[in-house]
């Protein structure tokens, strides 16, 4: 018995049908598009609100002393560095294997890198405080003396940050000029006096199409180490610490790992709004949520083994304070958000496992969620435990944050949604011209199929059959 | 004699692909391959390959940035630590190479992509003004062949378009 497999996409769709839908959808989204667009901004003023308290009374009112000189705020960067992770690194993956299934979902993950590591940027100059003195890390000439420290993995992060932030949007960008001519080619009014700048004069010819295909694969080779390198440089933040929960060898891979997981998650949640507001559902297709679906279970399974590695080695490193310290994590004051992150990032991941589910939208949007919000608080449980529990014990607390510093996390979450959603408005969330390249082969090796079926139903009866023949 | 161009619209890629082999067959005499651009909607190696080995030559100037980007990341670096002389160094090296390795990699890459992205740029021959012969169409789900031939052979190169069952026929006078 043949096993028949549901197709990505229907390789019927007509081209012109795909031009029409996605330039449908920068003019005519669900109403859903518009109140999300608004609470998104709504949340936006209040972290704008939370920043104008803190900037104005000053950074006792995030309660960032000590030994909480790092808290939610860096727990919130790294996050977002996290979030910015799947984007990119998983499409240029997924382009350097040839599998085209990640062709009408690629765009908007990797919107989504960029806005979220535009959302990053922003919390190490909300937690230096004084926010017009951020020139200060810049190696400028100066007559006072002061210049960056380069043995600090904190100027690492500002080079590998702004690499990844350059290079992520110049893959977007170069993606994205064969559809910004087909935009140009269909507006009218500001839409194509925008879209004829940003298109560059794309005409389609061989010779563009040529060095397309090259300078795309070679930014794609070059953003897989670069982007390992940005979390792994993150990670180094903590690691190159002699501080207990931080000085650990596999914290780079962990990183990269916890990174992956939480932009797939997001990549999820992101793959079900836009299909439900822009009315995708010929292109963002259950076969492929399912496929991703998959993908970050395989993932979470990477995470969760990482995490044990990390207890095992600590347990039987027998290093006093890291030892008390996952014991405190486990069962102390913050144990509630340690064993909800285990409870999301490594339980809930097994819905993934279930067909029904993976191809039921409103619970991948739910499950999504959740995994994110156990992401968080792996981030949250990496930076609160450690400083709670140092070395020095007469320093020992609790925090949870003020509600300025969580005004200002929950704000920035409004932030990557506005960029993001507007982003979508404005130009194609799905690659018009690689659906039609990912239509055109399938159906030619569809019709190479149908062709070789039919000639081997033309064979001549007397051949020797598999089993079962006369 | 006057020179002009010649565009014929197809409706998929087997008759342009077809036009082009017969072309490349010297079917018409005095037109040749390298006359030939061809535009479409996406990427289509075979149909590429048909018009013979065009060379890209983008990766030397990646490999320049890659390069450039080593080279002058170090120099940026240990000039600014270079500067560090008037702090105390607690007895570590003034230019620290273990942390200058992490940001020289970054800075590889940095200049390796910008230079990639400006050759791809300068060499695909983006940014100039588009020819008049340009349509819209090809943008939705047609393929075009533009060719520079001379007057003398225009009749029988529509001749061969219309062998291949062109959709549409446009010209352009080269001044």
């Amino acid at each position: 018995m043949t096993m028949v497999t549901e197709k990505d996409i229907n390789e019927q769709i007509a081209w012109a049908k795909i031009n029409t839908d996605v330039l449908k959808s920068m003019e005519n989204p669900r109403p859903a598009y518009w109140v999300t667009l608004a609470v998104c901004i709504a949340m936006v003023a209040c972290a704008v609100l939370a920043e104008y308290i803190q900037y104005t009374v000053g950074m006792g009112t995030a309660d960032l002393n000590n030994p909480h000189m790092w808290d939610m705020y860096i727990a919130a960067f790294v996050f977002w560095i996290g979030m910015s992770h799947s984007g990119t690194l998983l499409s240029a993956i997924l382009h350097l294997i040839h599998a085209d299934w990640r062709k009408p979902i690629y765009r908007f993950a990797e919107a989504m890198t960029t806005f979220s590591l535009l959302t990053a940027g922003i919390f190490p100059m909300i937690h230096l405080g004084r926010v017009w003195n951020l020139y200060w890390v810049l190696p400028y000439v100066s007559d006072r003396g002061i210049w960056p420290n380069f043995r600090s993995p904190l100027v690492w992060d500002a080079f590998a940050i702004t690499t990844y932030l350059t290079a992520s949007m110049l893959f977007l960008f170069v993606g994205m000029i064969p559809d910004l001519a087909i935009c140009r080619d269909n507006t009218t009014g500001w839409r194509k006096k925008l879209y004829g700048i940003l298109a560059l004069g794309w005409v389609g010819s061989d010779r563009q199409w040529r060095h397309f295909r090259k300078i795309y694969l070679l930014m794609a080779c070059f953003l897989i180490p670069l982007a390992v390198s940005v979390h792994s440089i993150v990670s180094a933040d903590f690691a190159m610490s002699i501080m207990p929960g931080w000085h650990i060898t596999s914290f780079p891979p962990y990183f990269v790992a916890g990174a992956l997981y939480s932009g797939c998650a997001a990549i999820i949640t992101l793959f079900v709004l836009l299909r439900y507001f822009f009315r995708f559902e010929d292109y963002m297709t259950l076969p492929i949520m399912e496929k991703t679906a998959k993908l970050t279970f395989a993932i979470a399974m990477v995470w969760t083994y990482l995490n044990l590695i990390e207890f095992a080695s600590v347990w039987y490193g027998h290093d006093v304070y890291n030892k008390e310290l996952l014991i405190a994590k486990a069962t102390g004051a913050y144990a509630w958000i340690f064993w909800t992150m285990l409870f999301c990032g490594s339980v809930l991941p097994f819905a993934l496992a279930f067909r029904k589910l993976r191809r039921h939208m409103p619970t991948m949007f739910v499950v999504s969620l959740f995994l994110n919000l156990g992401m968080f608080f792996e981030r949250w449980m990496i930076v609160a435990p450690t400083l709670s529990m140092s070395h020095e014990p007469h320093q020992w607390d609790i925090m949870y944050g003020s509600i300025v510093e969580w005004a200002i996390v929950f704000g920035s979450f409004g932030w990557f949604g506005m960029l993001f959603l507007v982003f979508v408005k404005v130009f194609p969330s799905v690659s018009m011209y690689e659906v039609k390249e990912m239509v055109f082969h399938r159906k030619r090796s569809a019709g190479e199929e149908d062709l070789a079926r039919m000639t081997d139903h033309a064979k001549p009866v007397t051949q020797t059959t598999g089993g079962g023949g006369a | 004699m006057s020179k002009k161009r010649m565009m014929g619209l197809f409706g998929d890629f087997e008759e342009a692909h077809d036009a082009i082999a017969d072309i490349r067959r010297n079917e018409v005499p005095g037109l040749t391959v390298d006359d030939v651009t061809m535009t479409s909607p996406i990427e289509h190696p075979e149909v590429e390959e048909v018009l013979g080995d065009r060379p890209v030559h983008i990766q030397k100037f990646t490999l320049f940035g890659a390069i450039f980007g080593v080279v002058f990341g170090f120099i940026f670096l240990a000039a600014a630590q270079a500067s560090f002389l008037v702090q105390p160094q607690g007895g570590k090296p003034v230019i620290a190479l273990p942390s200058n390795i992490v940001l020289v990699y970054e800075m590889l890459i940095f200049f390796a992509v910008w230079l990639t992205f400006f050759s791809f740029i300068f060499l695909s021959g983006l940014l100039k003004k588009r020819s008049s012969l340009y349509s819209e169409k090809v943008s939705l789900d047609q393929v075009a062949i533009i060719v520079e031939i001379d007057e003398s052979i225009g009749e029988s190169v529509k001749g061969l378009f219309e062998k291949h069952k062109v959709l549409e026929i446009r010209e352009e006078a080269i001044r």
